[in-house]
């Protein structure tokens, strides 16, 4: 009972972990929106404004790595140390 | 069907330390860019004739171009750092191209370079400020600010680390999520029928290979760079330089 209580509550922690998903989408979204913005409004800055952008959707997506790290946490390694108590 | 995701194996133990296969894979990505530096500066002439010359005079150029202009003429010292970190990067994530497991998904790799990293601000920042103004900057604004300016030094690192790792790993947890789907897809279908024939692995083909474009070519190399590019930015930043 205890274990299946322990894996339960991992996988809904992991499952609500991953909600932090949504903010780096709608951020990446953004700022690709604009890098095209301002590749049609100069098409001979397109090589610095597409490794910018990379660059910041790399940074932006910091939080949402967070958010995955704890969910394989939550996923592959609480579960084994738990259960390993009981 | 089972999927486990666990850390690096432990291949022996030396004299008491336990040596993973994360080690022997970084060890063996080491010595085969020494291999390739030796290689690339065999024989060099004032005027290059071999290709393999110009090759490397490019690489050079290029990497110094790019420190350059990120960092300020006066850093270009630091190519040689930056390359290294970029390439080992790059070569430890694209070792998942031949089934190994990525040294870059191990936390402790990562947290070793960032580490490094780290120190070497801490270094520029002495140097540019001296160790009193150093110390002094850690109550700027005001004093009570204290414990956030530490705090928010010491995620430079974490950050640094956990952004790659994170990458990385979730390309190693989703390739073999699906792999499992396909190879449970393949049995479902195919399970029916006699003998061998139950064991080919249809669904397998040709469906992965996209998956690994973007997760070990594109994203791998894409945060290798990056992991350079924030280097950069930090140093250039704890150091102060004038463009």
């Amino acid at each position: 009972m205890e274990k299946a209580i322990i894996l339960a509550a991992c996988a809904i922690g992991a499952g609500l972990s991953m909600i932090a998903g949504i903010g780096p989408g709608i951020g990446e979204g953004f700022a690709v929106g604009k890098a095209c913005e301002a590749i049609a409004r100069q098409p001979e800055s397109r090589g610095t404004v597409t490794s910018t952008m990379l660059m910041g959707c790399a940074v932006a997506e910091t939080t949402g790595i967070y958010g995955f790290v704890v969910a394989i946490l939550l996923l592959f390694v609480i579960p084994s140390m738990f259960l390993a108590m009981l | 069907m089972n999927i486990e995701v666990t850390g690096a194996r432990i291949l022996f133990n030396f004299c008491g330390v336990n040596i993973t296969e994360i080690q022997v894979i970084s060890w063996t990505i080491i010595f085969i860019v020494f291999v390739l530096c030796r290689w690339l500066c065999r024989g060099l002439k004032v005027k290059p004739e071999a290709k393999r010359q110009i090759m490397a005079e490019y690489i050079v150029t290029s990497v110094q171009n790019l420190v350059g202009s990120t960092m300020s003429k006066a850093f270009e010292f630091f190519s040689p750092f930056i390359f290294a970190l970029m390439v080992l990067s790059s070569l430890s994530s694209l070792s998942s191209l031949l089934t190994f497991k990525p040294p870059t998904s191990d936390l402790n790799t990562l947290l070793g370079w960032s580490i490094l990293v780290f120190l070497m601000i801490i270094y520029y920042k002495i140097k540019s400020m001296g160790f009193g103004g150093y110390l002094k900057s850690y109550t700027e604004p005001i004093a009570v600010l204290t414990p956030f300016n530490i705090l928010s030094d010491l995620a430079v690192p974490v950050s640094m680390a956990f952004r790659h790792f994170g990458n990385v790993v979730s390309g190693v947890v989703i390739s073999s999520l699906v792999y499992g789907a396909l190879a449970s897809l393949s049995t479902c279908v195919l399970g029916s029928l006699p003998g061998i024939l139950s064991q080919i692995p249809i669904f397998q083909l040709g469906l992965p290979a996209v998956l690994s474009i973007y997760f070990d070519l594109f994203s791998s190399l894409l945060q290798a760079f990056i992991f350079c590019m924030l280097t950069m930015v930090y140093i250039k930043m704890a150091a102060n330089v004038e463009q």
